[in-house]
């Protein structure tokens, strides 16, 4: 019955069309190809309206009927409705007319933007039926599962590389679910999850619940248009790790568009960011290839850290579609990113932050994002979080005993070097 | 050949009456998909399409290394290799 799914229809897989109900599963069970939630936008048409949506709670949850719970969300009320900064003194630094920093590093509860896909998945697992839920995770997502476990009463494990930054490890461990360091990546991680997956009745928010966990990501397409005044950007650069992220932006453009809330699009285009060190998606991308090669990471973004990206023919599908450009950084110029965004716009993202606005730092340079447009930069968590990728990279102070006469002489020392330089 | 195990993924067990571990005789990967085949007639294609390579989303591994890294379905196996068979990586 439509009243019992809200305004989904089935799941469907993306790769061959066939459907299955609104369960907890995704994969089709004939090719494998991933699940995807089908929904009911003829309903959903009647429903939405850029006024109706305008009195709501400042919430990822204004757009309701676009995200896969079908009752009220139980997990999460609170998330997303982000700030969208203007970034006027990056954009000039970079060298672009109009720049938007759509900033996820202050989501709440856990800082990061895995708090919007983790808030559907929960809410949904609730309605299937669940009480234990799990993730494989590079650490934003099990920060994301365990606190947002805890404040709705259910059971948590989160399963992480066992050598992921002590921050994030006990940015897990304080809401008290039960984490599991696995020596190995991240993948073999994940893998293990499918594995536990199949034989436990456990929501894994990342694996068997993907098709309604993924859907969360939506959201921050949905807040940036708004926030732009009901408008698609002209460019937006997403960074890649599976590459959902950046194909749910795209859908949530299009799902705007075909219901009409935002003004007939002109052209835009998404570009995908990644780390040199795990790059496989960029790759092809620049090579103009429709498929990637799988490999091993090695790079300080480790939330990035995915070699072989489960979204990565769809991320490359919709650069291609959009006209977008894939491009990398190194792990020197993540760093930079980290500091540039900082320095300019008193934002401190986390390295897959420094990635986004490294990536940017390089279309506009060669390019590819034009100067005289306007771009939004996708900045995915924050930079407490990834404490070990700047120490020792963020500048240094200088230390002097407590009198104004040594003080009065380092001000002078500066003035000169500076009058000097 | 080479006496090896595979693991079957939940979405396959359907075909392999409920078994989630085969034991069989391969030499290569392509042998083992054709081997399986022999015993659960309809698995091939869900494993491989109809240009005979391995589906996209579907990914197989030896003893926990992706075949794409060795030499595909030609990689070679020996006495006591485990195979697993598991759905696409997705990000966390």
């Amino acid at each position: 019955m439509a009243k019992d799914n809200g305004f989904m229809k089935a799941l469907k897989c993306r790769e061959c069309g066939r459907e299955y109900p609104l369960e907890a599963t995704h994969v089709c069970e004939y090719d494998f190809g991933p699940l995807e939630v089908v929904y009911d936008y003829d309903r959903i048409k009647k429903s939405m309206s850029r006024k109706a949506i305008e009195l709501r709670p400042q919430t990822m949850w204004r757009y309701r009927e676009l995200l896969p719970v079908a009752g009220e969300p139980t997990v999460g009320q609170q998330v997303g409705f982000t700030p969208l900064v203007k970034a006027d003194r990056l954009a000039k630094r970079l060298g672009i007319r109009e720049l938007w920093i759509k900033n996820d590093t202050v989501n709440y509860p856990t800082l990061s933007f895995k708090d919007r896909v983790v808030s559907v998945a929960l809410s949904r697992a609730r309605e299937l039926g669940f009480e234990t839920v799990s993730c494989a995770s590079t650490g934003n997502l099990a920060n994301s599962v365990a606190a947002n476990a805890a404040a709705a009463g259910l059971k948590a494990y989160v399963f992480i590389p066992h050598d992921l930054e002590q921050g994030k490890v006990v940015n897990s461990l304080i809401y008290n679910p039960r984490v599991i360091k696995i020596k190995g990546h991240y993948d073999e991680v994940n893998r293990l999850c499918a594995e536990i997956a199949g034989k436990f009745p456990w929501a894994f928010v990342n694996v068997n619940m993907r098709p309604y966990y993924a859907e969360g990501s939506k959201s921050m397409g949905f807040e940036i248009m708004e926030q732009l005044g009901w408008k698609i950007p002209r460019h937006t650069v997403v960074c890649m790790a599976s590459g959902s992220l950046l194909t749910k932006i795209h859908k949530s453009y299009q799902e705007l568009s075909k219901l009409g809330l935002v003004e007939a699009p002109e052209d835009y285009t998404i570009h995908g960011a990644q780390a040199t060190g795990c790059s496989p998606i960029t790759t092809a991308q620049k090579a103009g290839l429709d498929f990637f090669k799988p490999v091993k990471p090695n790079t300080i973004a480790k939330s990035l850290a995915i070699g072989t990206p489960a979204d990565g023919f769809y991320a490359l599908r919709c650069m291609k579609e959009t006209g977008g450009h894939g491009e990398d950084v190194t792990d020197d110029e993540i760093r930079e990113g980290i500091r540039l965004l900082a320095e300019c716009e008193g934002i401190f993202a986390e390295t897959a932050g420094g990635v986004t606005v490294g990536v940017a730092k390089k279309l506009i340079a060669s390019g590819k994002i034009p100067a005289d447009d306007s771009a939004v930069l996708c900045v995915t968590g924050n930079g407490l979080k990834t404490l070990d990728a700047v120490i020792g990279h963020a500048g240094e102070a200088t230390t002097i005993g407590p009198r104004l006469r040594e003080f009065e002489a380092l001000l002078d020392d500066e003035t000169k070097s500076t009058a000097k330089a | 050949m080479a006496k090896v195990t595979v693991g079957i993924p939940t979405p396959l067990q359907k075909l392999t009456n409920g078994e989630d571990s085969i034991e069989l005789d391969a030499e290569t990967i392509g042998s083992a998909i054709a081997a399986l085949q022999a015993k659960y007639p309809g698995i091939e294609e869900r494993l491989v399409d109809e240009a005979g390579e391995v589906r996209r989303f579907v990914n197989v591994y030896v003893n926990e290394e992706d075949i794409r890294f060795l030499e595909n379905k030609e990689t070679t196996l020996k006495d006591g290799d485990e195979i697993s068979i598991i759905p696409a990586i997705a990000g966390g």
